[in-house]
């Protein structure tokens, strides 16, 4: 049985104090902990940015790639290898600004990953620029009158987009994040699990205190996440209320059970080179 | 006139008319029977309408090209016929379908025309029947055998439908019949193979084979001619190998993923051209500092840009010399051949995962649309397979980018205990821990790049020799230079100068990087009158060289414009190269022919 703690790497951890990432990677750990996945069957690979730098902080295998491609990174691994546990961790410009692309296929593929995004609708590593999900209006260093375009709404378009689990939680809930964490990696299928986590350096606007009164957990209100529309609904509220908690479940068939090749062992196990029969057959094609 | 045991053959038409698979009937007919043959299609990029141009050389094998001017012409519209008259050699024919093309007033060549409605009225209705009916024509008149050639019409329809398959055979039979009845000439070709079956394939499908043997369990790609082609053969078959064909969004995705598979402890490849290589690079660079085997194979096409989206260029040479920011250990292999892309194939594995880096394979259209026969025997399925160091149990502490003497630091893969660490595309010293944003550390930054390109020692020590094939004797008048897929047409020019009494020499690169400086520098000054021949604008190779070894090749023959080059130009620029006052750049084009009629 592996605790909490021993997940956690000896690499001083970077962030900012306050930083809502914290949060994030105790949930994590929290999570790992309670399933008891074993750390060297755990594969975490993150981005760029200050979220993607979590990776470093975990005892377990890790890649810490380029801007914008983790997930793909990460597909691959899992289609290389699908006994694996592959997290996925970065942030919102990472994923829905340079990675947007390939996290709408990610949804649709399906493959059994976890992507988490640590939300802090900023850019952070570089100094505090909009990001995809900052608010219209939002005075940043890159829109100084306000941000012109709206923000984009990752729940919604995880759910419309083909998502079998969308989650999320908030850095200042921390017991119910893990557990939003645990049901994500828990869930057969790809998961989102987006978390409201502030950036207290360079976000001045969506801090700790202005998401408290705001966030309403999704337990209480008896939402079904059974419920694609009552999902959506949810994605979709204006009534200024920021759910949290899982919003979405669904069960589907993933990519590794619908996808001819990886039934079976595990690609990383598969045999190299050809018998003689395979071979004589293969030739006589050509001929 | 003298039975000549040579022919080409053009097979022209409007794409979607049936032309590719009349050229895999012909092919598979002349492997049956030992011939030896080499096709090259020239076509535009549309599904349906735009004009093919097949072009089919057969004779004894093997054949080194596709050939010059046309022996025979199947002309499916009036403009291929009318368009391509003044490439016939002497005594050719023509043939074509008098219901729907007019023979021209006045013309040396035999105009073959076949009524196909009148012939083929009690047949039920087939489109691209035509094209059958005149091929059995063209059969009769190479003199080949009527069976091997049914069987190669069974194998084409056959896996559709049987019926297909026998109308076919009765289409090409009606054909072959009218040409007996009614053709007396030309008959001044019989085609006659040695009798030892051979098969035909083209450079991509070795590429899929060359994965295939070689041990490569995932191929991750994003359609892009003429590189798709992989893609497509490896499809259907991948699940049966233990393999994973991918398909991805986009070429970044395909990269990436395609390192998280070589990162995770499969083989892993991509496969794109110029456009979508691009958008690869700075992941290419990725698998450099994270330390991870991955093999990209860039099929060129004509650039800049979209460019000839259907044509072939070697114009990606600095591309993938230059691709992704920083310095990194890597490869660029070239083939020569589809047997040699199969071969190159499994060695671009072997290399990415000894040293754990990435490795470009470069092809361009020339090639990975060849489509060749070749002997079976030639496809060796044993092949070696070195999977490079990797940790399978760990004792003590384990660093994964350890500095060792050779530059490789034995790595671990995900599942196995104790191995575990982090892979970052920062800069990090041994244990992966990063000396960039968080700390910097110039002595660690200095050693681990140290650590990372001293790999290319080694990797120089394996390619080397591979690096330049060198055909003719040193005591030359003249050295042609070139690389990759040009390698045969080139030796056939070579051979023929020779044959005139100009002995010649040919230095083909295969290794582009790291550069084989040491074995090329000593063959290059050897060299009386030494001419490289690329088919791109700049002279990238004869750059690449005075970089690397200091040495300016100072005659050139180019051609860039999306074809091949032809055998008797490319020999008539060579033999021009011998005289003192050759020009130092000559650039050779395909055809006098502006636009087809439809695009004028």
């Amino acid at each position: 049985m592996t605790t909490a703690a021993e997940y956690k790497s000896r690499m001083r951890q970077t962030w900012c104090p306050g930083c809502g990432d914290y949060g994030v990677l105790n949930g994590l750990l929290n999570a790992c902990a309670a399933l008891g996945i074993e750390r060297h069957d755990l594969v975490v690979v993150s981005g760029i940015g200050c979220s993607s730098d979590l990776p470093h902080f975990m005892s377990a295998y890790g890649i810490h790639t380029l801007h914008g491609r983790a997930l793909p990174v990460a597909q691959g691994i899992k289609m290389a290898n699908k006994n694996l546990t592959v997290v996925i961790t970065g942030g919102d410009g990472d994923g829905y600004g340079i990675g947007a692309g390939h996290f709408l296929h990610a949804l649709r593929r399906n493959l059994d990953l976890t992507y988490i995004v640590m939300d802090n609708r900023i850019y952070g590593l570089t100094t505090g620029q909009a990001s995809p999900t900052s608010d219209k209006g939002h005075k940043t260093k890159s829109t100084p009158a306000g941000n012109p375009e709206c923000a984009l709404n990752p729940l919604a378009l995880a759910i419309v987009g083909g998502a079998t689990f969308v989650g999320r939680g908030f850095s200042g809930e921390p017991v119910h994040l893990s557990e939003v964490i645990r049901r994500g990696l828990a869930h057969k299928g790809f998961s989102l699990v987006d978390v409201f986590s502030p950036c207290v350096t360079w976000n001045k606007v969506n801090t700790y205190d202005w998401y408290r009164p705001r966030v309403v957990k999704l337990e209480t209100e008896g939402h079904d996440p059974a419920d694609r529309n009552a999902a959506i609904r949810q994605a979709l509220r204006e009534d200024g209320k920021l759910p949290i908690g899982v919003i979405y479940e669904t069960d589907e068939p993933t990519f590794a059970e619908e996808e001819p090749s990886l039934q079976g062992e595990p690609l990383v196990n598969s045999r190299i080179g050809l018998t003689d029969e395979e071979w004589n057959a293969l030739i006589g094609e050509f001929r | 006139m003298d039975t000549r045991r040579e022919a080409t053959v053009w097979i022209g038409g409007e794409a979607g008319e049936g032309i590719a698979s009349a050229g895999d009937m012909f092919m598979r007919t002349a492997a049956r029977l030992g011939l030896g043959a080499f096709a090259h299609n020239s076509y535009q990029s549309v599904i349906r309408g735009g004009e093919v141009l097949l072009q089919i050389r057969a004779g004894p094998h093997p054949v080194p090209s596709q050939g010059g001017n046309w022996d025979f012409l199947i002309a499916l519209n009036q403009s291929v016929l009318d368009l391509n008259l003044r490439s016939a050699r002497p005594a050719a024919g023509a043939l074509f379908n008098v219901d729907t093309i007019k023979a021209p007033a006045s013309t040396t060549v035999a105009m073959l025309g076949i009524p196909v409605g009148e012939l083929t009225g009690d047949l039920p209705k087939n489109p691209v029947q035509q094209n059958t009916v005149l091929l059995g024509a063209l059969m009769y008149l190479l003199k080949l055998a009527w069976d091997v050639f049914e069987g190669a019409i069974r194998i084409q329809f056959g896996k559709r439908k049987a019926e297909l398959a026998d109308l076919n055979v009765t289409l090409a039979h009606r054909g072959w019949e009218f040409a007996e009845k009614n053709f007396t000439a030309p008959r001044h070709i019989a085609l006659a193979g040695d009798g030892k079956g051979r098969i035909v394939i083209t450079g991509n499908q070795a590429v899929g084979l060359g994965a295939v043997a070689g041990g490569c369990k995932f191929y991750s790609a994003y359609p892009m001619t003429p590189a798709s082609s992989i893609m497509h053969w490896l499809a259907p078959r991948a699940s049966r190998y233990g393999m994973l064909m991918k398909q991805a969004e986009d070429e970044l995705a395909a990269i990436n993923m395609a390192i998280g598979a070589g990162y995770a402890g499969i083989r892993a490849m991509v496969g794109t051209s110029g456009g979508g290589f691009a958008l690869m690079t700075e992941a290419i660079g990725m698998a450099g500092m994270i330390e991870a085997p991955v093999v990209a194979v860039l099929s060129q096409r004509g650039g800049p840009s979209t460019g000839l989206a259907t044509k072939t260029e070697q114009g990606d040479l600095f591309q993938a010399l230059g691709a992704s920011q920083g310095e990194y250990p890597k490869a660029i292999l070239a083939a020569l051949d589809p047997v040699d892309t199969y071969y190159v194939t499994i060695e671009a594995h072997n290399l990415a995962e000894k040293y754990q880096m990435p490795v470009i394979l470069m092809l361009d259209l020339y090639l990975s649309e060849r489509n060749v026969v070749v002997d079976p025997e030639s496809i060796n399925p044993r092949v070696p397979v070195e999977r490079g160091e990797v940790v399978r149990e760990v004792e003590g502490e384990y660093l994964r980018y350890r500095d060792t003497p050779s530059g490789v630091s034995p790595r671990t893969l995900p599942g196995t205990p104790g191995g575990m660490h982090i892979a970052p595309s920062d800069a990090h010293n041994e244990q992966g821990v990063l000396v960039s944003d968080w700390y910097t550390n110039p002595s660690m930054r200095t050693k681990m790049m140290q650590k990372r390109m001293r790999k290319m020692e080694g990797v120089l020590h394996d390619t080397e020799e591979r690096g330049i094939v060198c055909e003719g004797p040193e005591e030359s008048e003249l050295t042609i230079v070139g690389w990759g897929s040009t390698f045969h047409i080139l030796e056939e020019a070579r051979r023929a100068l020779t044959h005139e009494g100009h002995p010649v020499r040919l230095l083909q690169f295969r290794t582009l990087w790291p550069f084989p400086a040491q074995k090329a520098l000593p063959l290059l000054q050897a060299a009386k009158r030494i001419v490289c021949v690329e088919n791109n604008y700049g002279g990238l190779l004869a750059r690449l060289i005075r970089q690397e070894t200091g040495f300016s090749i100072p005659l050139a023959v180019r051609k860039f414009d999306g074809e091949p080059f032809s055998i008797d130009p490319l020999t008539q620029a060579l033999k021009a190269c011998l005289s003192p006052d050759a020009p130092p750049v000559q650039t050779l084009v395909s055809s006098e022919l502006d636009l087809p009629v439809t695009f004028r």
